[in-house]
C-alpha cells in the first residue's frame, strides 16, 4: 500500500545536494527528509551536519524547534487535526472521536503498521471552515463526524489524502486543487484588494520612477504595515534603501499563525500575482535582487500554486533579469516553506527560519532594514502590506490616503469567524465599528470579540461602538466572535496553552512566565482564586511584558489583562475570600497518597479515623 | 502606665538543616537589644514544643517535605497573625526539592527511597529495608514551598539570609514600617 521508507541518510544526501550543501537552507532540508522518510532520524541528523558542515546538535536543535519536524517516527499519513478554540465550539470533539474510533489510534498515536498518526496542531488558518485538518500537504476543511469517519475509513483503505480532496485531484491545476479543499468565503470586497484589480498596472508605473519616487509614494499614502504592528511601509523602505550594502533583500510574511487570522491565505489564493508584484515594486525601490516568500508549514497546500504563479511570471518577464525590458532591473523569488510555528511570524525570527536557524526573534537593534537576512538589509512585510503597495503605485497615492482614518489609510481585511452566520473576509475601510462588522457578519448575539487575535484584545458589548484602526483598536485582522454561551475563562486558558506552546524558550518570563499565567488561571475555572490571585495574575503580567524581548512575550499576556479590564465580573464571581490563610490548591490526600501505598499505613494525623 | 506587651515570635525548622535559625543568632549582641521588644513563644531556641498563646510572628525554615511539616506549617498558619519565610528551602523547596527532579519515573518517591537507601553505592545498608517505623510521618509526593501550602506574608531570600538582614526585616515589621527590601541587601553574586 505504501512504499517502504527511504533510507534516512540517503534522502539526507540528496535533500543536501538539492540545495548545494548551504547550510542556511537547512530548513528545507529537514522538510524534505520529513517529508520522505516521516521522520527526521538520527542516522539522518548525522549525515546533515557531515555535508552541511554543522554539528549533529546543532541539526537536532533546529529540528526539535519546529512542530512539522518530527524527532520520533509518524505516520505515512500525518493527520494534523486544528484543535483552535474556533474549532473546538465548531465540534473538534466529535471529529477528534471519529478519527480515533475509524483509525484505532489515539490522539499522539501511531497505527501498528506505521501507516497514519493522529496529532493536534494549533490553528491552520481555516476558522471560517472549523473544524478543519490537515493530512499530509493537504488539507480538509468543514469536517463533521461522519466525514472525518469516512476519510479515515478512505486512507485505510489506501487512497491518498489527495483523494479526499477531490476524486479527479491528478487532473486539476495547482490553483483548481487549491479550490476544491478550500472555500475562501470572501463576503465583502473592497475597492483595493479583492474588487477588481487590473494586471502589473502598478508594476508598469513603478517602471516609469525612480526609486525615491517609489518610497515617496507609498509614505504619501500613509500605507502602514497590516500584520499588526503597524509601522509605516514607506519609512521601513527607506531605512532599507538608505543602507549601504552589497545585497537587500524583499521578503514577504506569508506566516500568518495568529489564531483566527486568514486573511493572507485568501490573498494568495486570489491575488498570488498582486502579491508578487507589490514585492517586485519593492524591490525596484529598496534595490533588492533577492526576495523569499515565507509560506507558513500550514499552507504548503498552496505551494504549488504559487510555484506555478512564480514560474509564468519568470515566463513573463516579470521576474527574473531585466523586467519587463528594463535594463538593470534584476529581481527573483524563491519559496521559503515553515514548519508549524507561530513565533516565525515575528520578522527576526522569520529571517532566523530562513537562514536555517531554530525561529528565534534576534535582538534589536540593529533592525532588519539595517542588518537583516544573512546580515543584509532586509524589508519584511506582510502579504497584506505587498498587495496595497502595488494597488497604491497603480491609482496613486491620493486616493488610498483618502480612505481610511486620520491615523490609518486604506482599507482593511478582517476575518471574521467564531459564533456569525457568515464568517469569512470582509475588506472595509479603516475606521468601520466593531457593531457594523458584527452586522455585516451576522452576529447579533455576540457577547464578546476577540479584535486581532490572542495577541491584540478582548471587548465586550459595552465597546462594541469602539473602532477598528490604529487610533482606537488596532488589529492584524483577526476578529473572532464568542456568544453568551462561551466561557470566557476557558477561552482565555486556551490561548494562554497557545502561548505556552508556541514560545521559543528564549527569554525565561515568557517560557516560565505563561505557564505560571496559565495555572493562576486555571486556579479562577476551579473555584481557589481569592482576590489576591487577581492581584497575582496583574503582576505576573507586567513582569512578562517588560522583560521578554519579542512580541510573543510583550502581548502573551493580554488574554488576561484584557478579559481583567473588559470582563471583572467574570473573575469576581469564582473569587472567593480565603480567611484560614490555608491554600486551597495544596491537597494533602493526594500528597501523601502515593507514601500512603509505600509504607502500607495510614496517616497518624490526616486519617482521622486511624485506629491502631 | 504598663509598657507596651512585647511581640511574640515563634520559629520553626522543617525540611530546613538549621541553617537558617543559626543564622537568626548572627544577630548576635543586638539579640539581646531585640529581646526588650520580643518574647519567644513556640521554637527550639526554648524547646517550646506547642503554641502557648497567639503570636505576632512566625518564622519558618525549611519547605514541606511530609505530612508532619504540613500540619506544623499550618498549625504556625493558625496560630500567627504574620508568617515569614526565611531563607530558600522555605521559600522555594531549596536542596530538599532536588526530588522533585525525579519526574520521569511511574513513581518516582519509590524510585527516591531506593536510591537513597539500597542502590547507591555509597550506602551501607546489608538489611536492604527503607526505613518504615510507625512514628516516621509519610513522605509527601514532592517537597512544596511554603507558600504552596499556606498563605505566606513576607519571604526573607538567602542561603541562609544574613543575620543582618534578619535583624533589619525583623525591626522594621515590629515598627510596623517593612516595605520590602533594598536590593543590594539580597544581592548574592
Amino acid at each position: 500500500m505504501h512504499a517502504q521508507a527511504e533510507l534516512p541518510d540517503q534522502v539526507a544526501d540528496e535533500a543536501c545536494a538539492r540545495v548545494g550543501n548551504d547550510r542556511h537552507r537547512l530548513l528545507d532540508v529537514l522538510l524534505t527528509v520529513q517529508h520522505r522518510c516521516r521522520w527526521i532520524a538520527p542516522a539522518a541528523i548525522d549525515r546533515i551536519a557531515a555535508r552541511l558542515g554543522l554539528t549533529a546538535l546543532a541539526v537536532r536543535g533546529v529540528a526539535s524547534f519546529y512542530s512539522f519536524l518530527s524527532l520520533e517516527p509518524r505516520g505515512h499519513i500525518t493527520i494534523r487535526l486544528c484543535d483552535d478554540i474556533i474549532d473546538r465550539h465548531a465540534g473538534y470533539d466529535g471529529v477528534l472521536a471519529a478519527f480515533e474510533d475509524a483509525l484505532g489510534i489515539r490522539l499522539g498515536g501511531i497505527s501498528a503498521d506505521g501507516a497514519v498518526s493522529l496529532d493536534a496542531t494549533p490553528c491552520i488558518g481555516l476558522c471560517d471552515q472549523a473544524p478543519a485538518a490537515m493530512v499530509n500537504d493537504v488539507v480538509l476543511a468543514g469536517l463533521t463526524p461522519e466525514r472525518a469517519r469516512d476519510a479515515a475509513r478512505a486512507l485505510k483503505a489506501g487512497a491518498r489524502p489527495e483523494d479526499l480532496v477531490s476524486p479527479v485531484f491528478d487532473s486539476l491545476s495547482a490553483h483548481e486543487r487549491v479550490r476544491a479543499a478550500v472555500a475562501n468565503n470572501i463576503r465583502l470586497s473592497g475597492d483595493v484588494l479583492l474588487g477588481e484589480v487590473p494586471r502589473e498596472a502598478g508594476l508598469r508605473r513603478a517602471l516609469a520612477l525612480t526609486p525615491e519616487q517609489i518610497i515617496a509614494a507609498i509614505t504619501a499614502s500613509g500605507l502602514r504595515g497590516c500584520g499588526g504592528a503597524g509601522f509605516p511601509a514607506g519609512r521601513k523602505w527607506e531605512a532599507a534603501a538608505r543602507e549601504a550594502a552589497a545585497r537587500r533583500f524583499i521578503i514577504c510574511n506569508a506566516d500568518e499563525g495568529e489564531p483566527g487570522t486568514f486573511k493572507d491565505r485568501v490573498l494568495l489564493t486570489e491575488r498570488p500575482h498582486l502579491l508578487i508584484e507589490g514585492m517586485t515594486i519593492a524591490a525596484r525601490a529598496v534595490g533588492a535582487r533577492e526576495g523569499i516568500l515565507y509560506l507558513r508549514g500550514e499552507y504548503a497546500y498552496l505551494r504549488d500554486h504559487l510555484e506555478a504563479v512564480l514560474a509564468e511570471r519568470r515566463a513573463a518577464g516579470l521576474l527574473g533579469v531585466g523586467i519587463l525590458g528594463t535594463p538593470g532591473f534584476d529581481f527573483d523569488i524563491r519559496l521559503q516553506l515553515g514548519a508549524g510555528a507561530y513565533i516565525c511570524g515575528e520578522e527576526g525570527a522569520l529571517i532566523s527560519s530562513c537562514e536555517g536557524l531554530r525561529g528565534e526573534p534576534k535582538t534589536r537593534p540593529p533592525f532588519p532594514v539595517q542588518r537583516g537576512y544573512l546580515g543584509f538589509p532586509t524589508v519584511v512585510n506582510s502579504v497584506e502590506t505587498l498587495c496595497h503597495a502595488a494597488r497604491i503605485l497603480d491609482r496613486g497615492p491620493e486616493w488610498f490616503f483618502a480612505m481610511g482614518t486620520p491615523g490609518s489609510h486604506g482599507t482593511k481585511l478582517f476575518s471574521v469567524s467564531g459564533d456569525c452566520r457568515a464568517p469569512g473576509i470582509y475588506e472595509l475601510p479603516y475606521g468601520v465599528s466593531v457593531q457594523e462588522l458584527l452586522h455585516l457578519a451576522g452576529a447579533e448575539d455576540a457577547a464578546a470579540v476577540q479584535v486581532g487575535g490572542p495577541s491584540g484584545v478582548m471587548i465586550g458589548r459595552d465597546s462594541f461602538h469602539r473602532q477598528l484602526s490604529f487610533d482606537d483598536l488596532a488589529t492584524g485582522g483577526a476578529i473572532i466572535v464568542f456568544s453568551g454561551a462561551r466561557n470566557i475563562l476557558e477561552i482565555v486558558d486556551y490561548y494562554l496553552s497557545f502561548f505556552v506552546h508556541e514560545s521559543c524558550g528564549y527569554c525565561t518570563p515568557c517560557r516560565v512566565g505563561n505557564v505560571f499565567l496559565r495555572e493562576a488561571i486555571a486556579k479562577f475555572r476551579n473555584g481557589h482564586a481569592n482576590a489576591e490571585d487577581v492581584a497575582y495574575l496583574r503582576s505576573l503580567s507586567a513582569t512578562i511584558i517588560e522583560t521578554s524581548r519579542c512580541g510573543l512575550g510583550t502581548t502573551s499576556p493580554n488574554p488576561v489583562l484584557s478579559t481583567l479590564a473588559h470582563f471583572p465580573l467574570v473573575y469576581s464571581v469564582v473569587t472567593k475570600p480565603s480567611d484560614d490563610g490555608l491554600q486551597a490548591t495544596f491537597d494533602i490526600q493526594s500528597a501523601i497518597e502515593n507514601a500512603r501505598g509505600i509504607a502500607k499505613r495510614r496517616s497518624f494525623v490526616f486519617d482521622r479515623d486511624f485506629s491502631q | 502606665m504598663s509598657a507596651p506587651r512585647k511581640a511574640r515570635v515563634a520559629t520553626v525548622s522543617l525540611a530546613g538543616c538549621f541553617g537558617c535559625h543559626m543564622a537568626l543568632l548572627d544577630i548576635d549582641l543586638r539579640l539581646v537589644e531585640l529581646l526588650k521588644h520580643v518574647e519567644f513563644d513556640r521554637s527550639p531556641l526554648n524547646d517550646l514544643k506547642h503554641f502557648t498563646r497567639h503570636c505576632d510572628i512566625g518564622i519558618i525554615e525549611g519547605g514541606c517535605c511530609n505530612e508532619e511539616n504540613v500540619h506544623v506549617l499550618q498549625d504556625f498558619r493558625r496560630n500567627c497573625d504574620v508568617l515569614i519565610a526565611l531563607g530558600q528551602c522555605a521559600i522555594t523547596g531549596g536542596l530538599p526539592a532536588m526530588r522533585n527532579a525525579i519526574m520521569h519515573s511511574d513513581d518516582p518517591l519509590r524510585e527516591c527511597l531506593e536510591e537513597a537507601y539500597v542502590l547507591s553505592p555509597y550506602v551501607t545498608n546489608p538489611t536492604h529495608v527503607i526505613p518504615n517505623d510507625p512514628a516516621l510521618p509519610l513522605l509527601l509526593d514532592k517537597v512544596y514551598p511554603c507558600s504552596a501550602v499556606v498563605k505566606i506574608d513576607h519571604q526573607i531570600p538567602g542561603c541562609a539570609p544574613s543575620g543582618d538582614i534578619i535583624y533589619e526585616t525583623l525591626v522594621q515589621l515590629l515598627a510596623g514600617r517593612f516595605d520590602g527590601f533594598d536590593p543590594h541587601t539580597i544581592h548574592f553574586d
